[in-house]
């Protein structure tokens, strides 16, 4: 099992998997986005209270659910990471965090413009709405804590620590929150213990986008990792052309 | 003036230090590699090369302090690993500007909890008696790095890292520390001094850190 | 624990003497205090109302701005080796950091706050609450902050990033310490819900904020 592990992190072998699964992926994102959107625009109907603003929704709550899963990703690659100093699991982390800051400022972006036909106003304090923009300031820290190491193998220790803490915040931030103002939005209605309580004309785009999202996701995260590997790769060589290294002789 | 009663220095143990192909890095790039050293308690060592060959990430390695990359370092005798038995004194020397030469010994000998010689016999031998009271703000560069010094005094550890001690300490006072250095060694202790000049320090074995091949 | 105690005193003792650490958090919460008023307006009704919520978030910026100090200057003079040297576990020796930068900055804040609450026209069953949520609170500042510190202790533009790794993990302290000095101001017991959670955050964050802090440590001196 742990050989099956180091087989796929070696570097090498990410190379080839890469390179094979990104056409898929890509393939896929292109074939759920245009199915999910066609649902999600014309197929599905229009809310009989929001009307066709209900639509917005196919692009946000799925952004949102990729907020919260790529930071998942992002921590439970930190930990692996840390732990066993695997530079896929680093690499992993790292490509992830500007992947999920985008999807969370699309939540945010999309979740403005949908409260402003619901709500009557751009931006409400709800809480789900101000856990993901404190999230969306966790997924900052986590990248500029990143561009401010120049050894990367450091950089990758410090930055799980900053993605673990930031991690096990989650929950305490979104209690805190939620506490601070009971919620505007309704709670939880497709993950219930007695089924959906959403009509599945609804459900079907949203799984739809949140699939085509997760393809995305995989498409780009894959291609980040391996220009991050890559230029890991050049920066080696140029260092061993130019710096010798020292050793030490007896007199 | 009343004596400060005389507790003899903590016999240093007989511990000596062992590296083996030792690599390590400096911001993330390779700077030692292929290091080798076998380091006798009782012997000083004197690190010789030029600025940036090495030689203060040779000794922060050694030190427990910069992870090696690969290799190993170990303690050969004496109690425990490198914590329990080295101390390293580098170019930043840890003394607080704003505390008296007595608070600073005082602070380093509650960290390090050895039972050693009190506040102001260690000044005594690193010739600040006069200063204990003053602030470390007031002293001169050569009487700063003295203080700097006195913290490998008061540590108890038997393997002693000097990075440049004598940089910027005039001639009288680099005999001091020379003195203190071969006292220690004659007491059992080990002694790696980096230095980019020579340095006149009676049996010690001098090695040089350079490019390799 | 000897570790401990010597960090404290040395630390207490340079923050007396450099005088910097304790002035400098009193008189950035009370800028803060009087720039807040001077927005709101003179109007002393208005001014009550948010006097909790002001006094919170000024003495949060305060410790905020404090918060480079935390390891920086051991960092550059070399006394972080020597922590990292004596120390059987340096998380402990990080748990000594904060409760020095705590009795240094947060104690003082937690004076101060009520005697500026005087400025907002805070309600006089207001000032116990607020000192006290105060106290349970800004120790969890202190902790995170150190957390923090030792995190950028040996990064460029450690002070932006110290801001940007805080502030998420402070909104939950700012909601429940303004939560509890209203719920008290509003009659409540001292120890209401908002108060406990308060202290829960503070005691996590004692737990949490040494261990990873060490291990930060231990990596920025590489």
């Amino acid at each position: 099992m742990a050989a099956a592990i180091y087989e796929f992190a070696n570097p090498q072998r990410f190379e080839t998997v890469a390179q094979r699964v990104i056409p898929f992926a890509a393939a896929s994102a292109v074939i759920l986005l245009g199915f999910g959107l066609y649902f999600a625009l014309i197929a599905s109907p229009a809310d009989y209270q929001q009307g066709d603003s209900v639509r917005i929704m196919y692009v946000h709550v799925p952004a949102a659910w990729m907020a919260m899963m790529c930071y998942s990703i992002m921590a439970m690659s930190s930990i692996t990471g840390f732990i066993w100093k695997h530079p896929i699991a680093d690499v992993a982390a790292k490509s992830t965090a500007p992947i999920g800051a985008v999807f969370t400022f699309l939540a945010l972006v999309t979740g403005s413009l949908w409260g402003k036909p619901t709500w009557g106003a751009w931006w409400a304090w709800d809480p789900r709405l101000t856990s993901v923009l404190i999230l969306f300031f966790l997924y900052l820290g986590y990248i500029a804590i990143w561009e401010a190491i120049d050894d990367k193998s450091r950089a990758a220790r410090i930055a799980a620590i900053v993605c673990v803490v930031g991690f096990i915040n989650v929950p305490i931030i979104k209690f805190s929150v939620d506490w601070w103002k009971r919620g505007l939005h309704q709670p939880a209605s497709v993950l219930r213990a007695d089924g959906p309580s959403i009509h599945s004309t609804m459900l079907t785009p949203l799984f739809l986008m949140a699939l085509a999202y997760m393809a995305i996701y995989a498409c780009l995260v894959l291609i980040s990792m391996r220009n991050e590997f890559a230029e890991r790769r050049l920066a080696r060589l140029e260092r061993g052309r130019e710096e010798p290294v020292s050793t030490v002789r007896a007199a | 003036m009343n004596a400060p009663p005389k507790i003899p220095p903590e016999p240093a143990a007989g511990a000596g230090l062992i590296v083996r192909g030792l690599g390590a890095g400096r911001g993330g790039r390779p700077v030692l590699a292929g290091v080798d050293l076998d380091l006798e308690p009782g012997t000083a060592t004197i690190l010789r090369g030029p600025n940036g060959a090495g030689k203060s990430t040779l000794l922060r390695a050694m030190a427990g302090l910069v992870r090696p990359t690969s290799g190993l370092i170990a303690v050969r005798g004496g109690n425990g690993g490198l914590r329990e038995n080295v101390v390293y004194i580098g170019h930043a020397d840890a003394v607080k500007a704003a505390l008296t030469v007595r608070e600073n010994i005082d602070f380093w000998r509650s960290m390090y909890g050895a039972r050693t010689s009190l506040a102001p016999e260690i000044a005594e031998r690193m010739r600040l008696m006069n200063l204990l009271d003053q602030r470390a703000a007031t002293l001169s560069a050569g009487q700063r790095r003295r203080l700097g010094f006195c913290r490998a005094l008061v540590s108890g550890k038997p393997i002693w890292l000097l990075d440049e001690p004598t940089s910027g300490v005039d001639a009288g006072a680099v005999e001091t520390i020379i003195r203190e250095i071969e006292t220690h060694c004659q007491m059992g202790g080990l002694v790696i001094v980096a230095t980019h000049e020579p340095m006149a320090l009676g049996n010690a074995r001098t090695v040089f850190i350079e490019p390799a091949r | 624990m000897r570790v401990a105690r010597a960090i404290v005193a040395r630390d207490l003792t340079l923050a007396v003497r450099a005088g910097g650490g304790t002035f400098q958090a009193v008189l950035f919460l009370s800028l803060a205090v009087i720039i807040y008023a001077l927005a709101v307006g003179p109007d002393v009704g208005t001014l009550s109302l948010v006097a909790a919520p002001v006094l919170w978030a000024s003495a949060l910026l305060a410790t905020i701005v404090s918060l480079d100090r935390v390891f920086q200057a051991d960092f550059e003079d070399g006394s972080l080796d020597v922590l990292v040297e004596t120390s059987d576990t340096l998380s402990l020796s990080v748990l000594a950091k904060a409760v020095s930068h705590w009795l240094s900055t947060g104690l003082p804040l937690v004076i101060a706050a009520p005697i500026l609450g005087i400025l907002l026209g805070l309600e006089p069953e207001g000032y116990l609450p607020v000192a006290a949520s105060l106290a349970v609170g800004t120790p969890g500042l202190s902790l995170i902050g150190a957390l923090a510190a030792a995190i950028t202790v040996s990064l460029r533009r450690a002070s932006i990033l110290v801001t940007l790794l805080t502030a998420p993990l402070y909104a939950p302290v700012i909601i429940f310490g303004v939560g509890a000095a209203k719920a008290g101001a509003a009659g409540e017991a001292l120890y209401a819900p908002s108060m406990l959670i308060l202290a829960a955050i503070s005691l996590f964050a004692a737990i949490v904020a040494p261990l990873a802090g060490a291990a930060a440590i231990r990596l920025n001196l590489d």
